[in-house]
């Protein structure tokens, strides 16, 4: 390159990269997969053992408590996966199922530790406080920004956001002089994750998928990981997406298992369906008070129940559904 | 004269700075509160988004959650959050709502955490997306109770940008122009940021409080208005609404501790 031809970086951030941006070798992962439209259905069980191994980075769809992936992080807890990297985008309850279950190890924060107005988990604040998980700063746009670039194969996403503050400052981002504008930009570094967990309303066998409501960043993801395994309310026929194309929200392209799971995000919201389970989640704050108390809880609702199933039943079964039903839909 | 709390005299105070054809960003909580008495009071054609991928919902109730079902309930759009930090970084939003554990006297914001960093007192959530609306809204409103444990000369950890460390800082360090905290309201007085210092000032007191009290809860310097006004009251109709539509349940208006 021409000398006067450079860039100028004006500031880096010193955070850990823990998934460092490479996009060629994303496009390598993408022809050598087996992009037919093949049967994809499993189980829970199957899928996690096949696809999540210790150390792997993770991340969660929906938003905290709203269509998140419940069955699959449990099941991620009771096969007891270690050393995990979390991508903690809009992270609440299902941060605080993987804390509660040791998984994590490294975590891209934007939003951890809380669950919004319900308060904070004690174990993940714990967690922290003993210094036992390594993070690395983000804001709820910029990490939804990093997947996004992701999901288009670029190396960075150029942005007006962190800017100016300690959330830069204890990133993994760059500022540079835009050389269009010659003002500063923040770069914010591609994520492609090992393995997405998403939630949707209905799935074919292939793994097209249909998510109705907000879609918060679940697209981008399923896009930029490179496994997505997909928890559905409804399978259908390929058919329900050829008479109506625009149903899909997520191609199958982007997905690798895809498993029936009713009731999959509860004690989570499913817009249309059900609403979160102010109770259990009230309880399960309650119970982080105490390690012998949550130990005793985990051990119950997740590490002795065969599947989501059986925690569904001691959470009230389809009793407590059909409340949470009646709730959603303002009856 | 009605009979009101402080929570309610902050909702009412919030919601008057929201004008009808707006567009706002909000969480839950009491910024949300304001919002809805807002567009029941004088700003029907306000629009409120939420940063999950809610746009323009007839809110039935409070969420409870930026993502749950509510915060797009008969709304225009369900989208992605991609698409509402879109639309708040190419200028489309004019206001958005903040909070934090700390404030210092330039309006940044900290909800990182309490102590060192690698070895933090308290860990809290940190951003969210409070870094974002901030960072790129027109206008930013705070929203906090007013104690000199928050109002600190030094924050811990600077998660979300106010003027940074004086006049011009952001536009030098790279931030949208002309953008920036306008307004914090507490339970003691409504401040705003002095034109060319950008540092806080306070510009009205709640009824019954004394200067004293803001001074002592605060713990730097004020700036205080030439013209120091008296708070406005919530009117009969703002409780009314609060109190009936908006909070029936009491889960902000009802907070004890503010």
């Amino acid at each position: 390159m021409k000398a006067g031809l450079t860039i100028k970086i004006l500031k880096k951030g010193m955070g850990p990269l823990f998934v460092p941006p490479n996009p060629f070798k994303f496009r390598e992962i993408q022809r050598n997969k087996d992009r037919s439209q093949r049967k994809k259905i499993t189980s829970v069980s199957k899928a996690i053992t096949d696809y999540v191994k210790n150390g792997c980075y993770i991340a969660s769809g929906g938003f905290g408590t709203n269509r998140i992936p419940a069955a699959l992080l449990h099941e991620i807890v009771r096969q007891g996966k270690k050393n995990l990297g979390f991508a903690g985008h809009t992270s609440t309850h299902d941060y605080q199922i993987l804390i509660n279950g040791k998984c994590l190890d490294r975590v891209d924060a934007a939003y951890i530790v809380g669950l919004e107005a319900r308060g904070l988990s004690k174990s993940a604040r714990k967690a922290h406080q003993e210094g036992l998980i390594e993070l690395c700063e983000w804001s709820n746009a910029s990490l939804a920004w990093r997947l996004s670039a992701g999901a288009r194969g670029i190396p960075f996403f150029p942005t007006y956001v962190n800017i100016g503050t300690d959330t830069f400052n204890y990133s993994a981002a760059y500022i540079i002089e835009c050389p269009y504008t010659k003002m500063p930009v923040a770069l914010v570094p591609a994520l492609n994750p090992d393995i997405a967990l998403i939630h949707v309303h209905r799935a074919d066998e292939a793994g097209n998928c249909e998510i109705e409501g907000i879609l918060v960043a679940d697209q981008d993801l399923a896009a930029a990981s490179k496994i997505t395994i997909v928890t559905c309310e409804e399978v259908v026929s390929t058919d329900y997406f050829r008479k109506n194309p625009e149903r899909t929200t997520i191609p199958w392209l982007c997905v690798d298992a895809v498993i029936h799971v009713p009731y999959g995000s509860y004690p989570g919201n499913m817009p249309g369906l059900y609403f979160s389970d102010e109770e259990h989640l009230k309880k399960w704050l309650e119970m982080e008070e105490d390690e012998d108390l949550l130990e005793k809880f985990l051990f119950e609702y997740i590490y002795s129940t065969k599947n989501f199933g059986e925690y569904l039943e001691k959470c009230g079964g389809m009793k407590r559904l059909e409340e949470l039903r009646k709730q959603e839909l303002l009856e | 004269m009605a009979d009101y709390n402080r929570m309610e005299l902050m909702l009412a105070s919030a919601s008057r700075l929201l004008e009808n054809g707006s567009i706002v960003i909000v969480g839950t909580g009491a910024p949300c509160a304001a919002a809805m008495l807002a567009q029941k009071s004088h700003a029907p054609e306000m629009i409120i988004l939420f940063e999950a991928g809610g746009v323009g919902p007839k809110l039935p109730t409070m969420p409870i959650s930026v993502g749950d079902s509510r915060t797009f309930y008969k709304g225009i759009m369900a989208t992605s959050m991609d698409n509402i930090m879109s639309m708040l970084q190419r200028g489309a939003v004019d206001t958005c709502f903040i909070g934090g554990a700390q404030i210092d006297e330039y309006g940044n914001i900290n909800s990182t955490i309490i102590g060192d960093y690698y070895k933090p007192k308290v860990r809290l959530p940190g951003s969210g997306g409070a870094n974002d609306i901030a960072s790129l809204c027109w206008n930013s409103i705070c929203m906090t109770v007013h104690s000199s444990k928050r109002f600190v000369k030094k924050l811990d950890f600077l998660t979300t940008p106010g003027y940074l460390d004086g006049p011009n800082a952001r536009e030098m360090a790279g931030l949208p122009p002309d953008t920036g905290p306008r307004y914090v309201i507490t339970d003691l007085c409504i401040m705003g940021f002095d034109i060319k210092s950008k540092r806080m000032i306070v510009n009205s007191i709640h009824p019954g409080v004394k200067k004293e009290d803001i001074i002592s809860n605060t713990g730097f310097d004020l700036l205080w208005n030439k013209d120091l006004d008296i708070t406005a009251e919530p009117t009969e109709m703002d409780l009314k609404i609060l109190r009936n539509e908006v909070d029936p349940h009491r889960y902000i208006i009802g907070r004890v501790n503010l």
